[in-house]
């Protein structure tokens, strides 16, 4: 903005020395000739220097929109990664009934959360675990806590300091699904993974 | 005097047909009834079984309320042979004409014993007849009749409150457990009521199924309502931040206090110990669920009685005598009925079971009067109430249809209320052990983790 005034600046002082000139041949009784012509110089400089200004801020502008473009670009992909990696620390591991032993299969999905855990050294999360409805509504909160415990060993076993991870146990009081058969049990017997804290923007392991 | 007899004769084939009846009392607590929707019509009417009751007519809205409530109230105890009175309004009034209404409350005794036709009332069944009769002052009288002495046996003052009065109704509990108290010198369980959990709040309810309100405030998700043995105080548990706290909360002023050493674990199945000085309550820890005790009158001394790490233990009950713990443990792989010194020494198996055979036992209560343990057990995928004789050890299982669960006892040691589905959706059933009738106590679905609170003080009794 500066340049461009300064730009403006230099095209008026031109304006004015032509003008100046301009004056001189009254007083001066000399050949009008020059006077048209360099009329037109003045004009066309003024036209060029503003051209030149114009350019100028359309080129910083269009920086400034790619620049814009590019943070926008790259906060969403980090946006998109943010989601993608909680949706993926979020999978739920599931058991058997009454049981609290980490299912060969399940492991697979601890290891993605040892992975997001390391790649993310400020993540702080929260295992709960739960439980179908037919074992002892008190019994099950014991039986949750062995569950939330379970995955949490497993993962500080891998490496993930067990500060960075509390425990939680809601029995049976939350069921993903209130039915009551033998598919709801199963999705019901579960540890959830909830992020406490830094889990504003997260890396992809 | 020939009507008179005739008009007994009359009377007792009445009453023999309409007399409500019971399953037979020496069936005593085989839980092999139907599906019971609280109405009985089976009419076995077993004379001699137990004594008969009847509950005379009063005078005016409040005392035929009052009557109904008592006659309700001596129809749960499961203690008597309840004699509704046959006919219409001819007969009530020609039965109703005699007692002289003026009874008066001192020396009255002669005056009401003359006015009821003893053996009017004999013929049709009735060991006992209850009067309440007003005074010309704003209290009532009630009479506990012999009538096969031929006698008063005995006769009280009370000052029932209005109808509209929030303590009516416990105030006429009041009334039927000292009729029962007069009658057989037993205590009855009619003023006490109920806590349960319902959608994660806390309610309480009285025992014939009146008057149920809200006691929890909060919005967070409430489990284990329990009792303190003064029945002026309850202890829950809530569901915080993924903690689990305990709470006390003080039933007179509804106002609840969180337990000082309470917040930070998942704290639950709170039981206060018989003094009430000590709440025992089960812990989870990355260490798995331990036993503690916390001081509840200074809010300290945390004490931690049990060391598992390899396995679970929970779900405490103190013995009335305050010296035993019994409770739930997985040391021997599924859960099952332990016992211990109150200080966390000496513990023992204290329910048997088969190793690999018995299914999982969990939620004991011990009952008031020390004898028995009652708790629940898996049997075939399904849960059944179990009760322990604790000098014997023997284990009687009570319930058969559907799931049953939660046990807990009234304070006459005989009937308890618990969980079952026998009616197709969970709700809360109460079954007499000597009889083995059963009851339901709330018909609305999702009602769980009953507490059947101790005979309430009066101060006590405005709320819940």
């Amino acid at each position: 903005m500066k340049r461009l005034s300064l730009l403006l600046l230099g095209g008026l002082a031109i304006m004015a020395v032509a003008a100046c000139g301009g004056k001189k041949p009254e007083t001066t009784p000399t050949p009008a000739g020059p006077n048209a012509d360099s009329l037109a110089a003045a004009q066309k400089a003024h036209d060029d220097s503003m051209r030149a200004a114009q350019d100028e801020a359309d080129r910083k502008a269009r920086a400034e929109a790619e620049r814009q473009r590019r943070i926008a670009d790259s906060l969403a992909a980090l946006g998109n990664t943010t989601a993608a990696v909680k949706t993926l620390l979020a999978t739920l591991i599931h058991f058997d009934f009454d049981k609290s032993i980490i299912r060969g299969g399940d492991a697979a999905i601890l290891d993605q959360k040892v992975s997001i855990l390391q790649a993310n050294p400020g993540l702080r999360i929260r295992l709960s675990g739960h439980c179908d409805e037919r074992g002892s509504d008190e019994y099950n909160l014991a039986l949750g806590n062995r569950r939330a415990t379970a995955a949490k060993q497993y993962l500080v076993s891998h490496g993930i300091d067990a500060g960075r991870i509390e425990t939680a146990s809601y029995g049976e009081e939350r069921p993903l699904d209130p039915a009551h058969n033998e598919e709801a049990w199963a999705k019901n017997r579960r540890d959830e993974t909830e992020i406490l804290a830094g889990g504003d923007a997260l890396k992809q392991p | 005097m020939k009507a008179v007899t005739r008009l007994g004769g009359w009377a007792v084939s009445g009453a023999v047909l309409l007399l409500t009846g019971y399953p037979a009392a020496r069936l005593a607590a085989q839980d092999t009834s139907a599906v019971d929707r609280g109405v009985r019509i089976g009419l076995t009417y077993r004379p001699g079984v137990r004594p008969g009751m009847v509950v005379l007519p009063g005078r005016g809205p409040v005392l035929d309320s009052v009557r109904a409530i008592v006659a309700r109230d001596l129809d749960y105890s499961d203690r008597f042979e309840l004699i509704t009175l046959p006919g219409g309004d001819s007969l009530r009034a020609s039965v109703v004409a005699p007692p002289s209404p003026a009874a008066t409350p001192r020396g009255g005794g002669a005056a009401a014993a003359g006015g009821l036709n003893y053996p009017l009332y004999q013929a049709l069944g009735a060991d006992f007849a209850v009067t309440i009769a007003p005074t010309p002052g704003d209290s009532q009288v009630v009479t506990v009749h012999d009538v096969a002495g031929g006698g008063v046996r005995r006769e009280f003052r009370v000052h029932l409150p209005a109808l509209t009065d929030p303590g009516f109704r416990m105030a006429v509990h009041r009334v039927s457990d000292r009729a029962i108290e007069a009658a057989l010198g037993v205590g009855g369980m009619a003023a006490t009521r109920v806590l349960f959990v319902m959608d994660g709040k806390v309610y309480a309810i009285d025992q014939d199924g009146a008057d149920q309100r809200l006691v929890s405030s909060s919005d967070h998700s409430a489990m284990s309502p329990s009792w303190a043995a003064d029945g002026r105080r309850f202890a829950y548990m809530e569901f915080w931040e993924g903690h689990g706290r305990l709470f006390i909360q003080d039933v007179a002023s509804g106002k609840r206090t969180a337990v000082a050493t309470s917040g930070q674990a998942l704290d639950f199945t709170p039981a206060f110990s018989p003094d009430g000085k000590t709440l025992a309550f089960s812990r989870a820890t990355e260490e798995g669920t331990d036993l503690y005790t916390v001081n509840i009158k200074d809010g300290c001394c945390l004490q931690r009685l049990t060391v598992g790490r390899f396995y679970d233990n929970l779900s405490p009950t103190y013995s009335p005598d305050g010296q035993r713990i019994a409770f739930v443990s997985t040391r021997a792989g599924l859960p099952q009925i332990y016992a211990m010194a109150a200080d966390g020494t000496d513990q023992q198996l204290l329910a048997p079971f088969d190793y690999g055979a018995t299914g999982s036992s969990n939620a004991p209560e011990w009952s008031p009067d020390g004898q028995s343990v009652v708790f629940h057990r898996d049997v075939g995928g399904t849960l059944q109430v179990f009760v322990l004789d604790v000098r014997t050890r023997a284990v009687r299982q009570l319930t058969s249809v559907g799931r049953n669960e939660d046990p807990t006892w009234a304070p006459d040691s005989r009937h308890m209320a618990f969980v079952s589905d026998r009616s197709g959706y969970r709700q809360l059933w109460i079954i007499d052990l000597e009889t083995g009738r059963i009851r339901p106590l709330l018909q609305k679905s999702g009602a769980r983790l009953p507490a059947w609170s101790p005979r309430l003080p009066e101060t006590a009794s405005s709320t819940p």
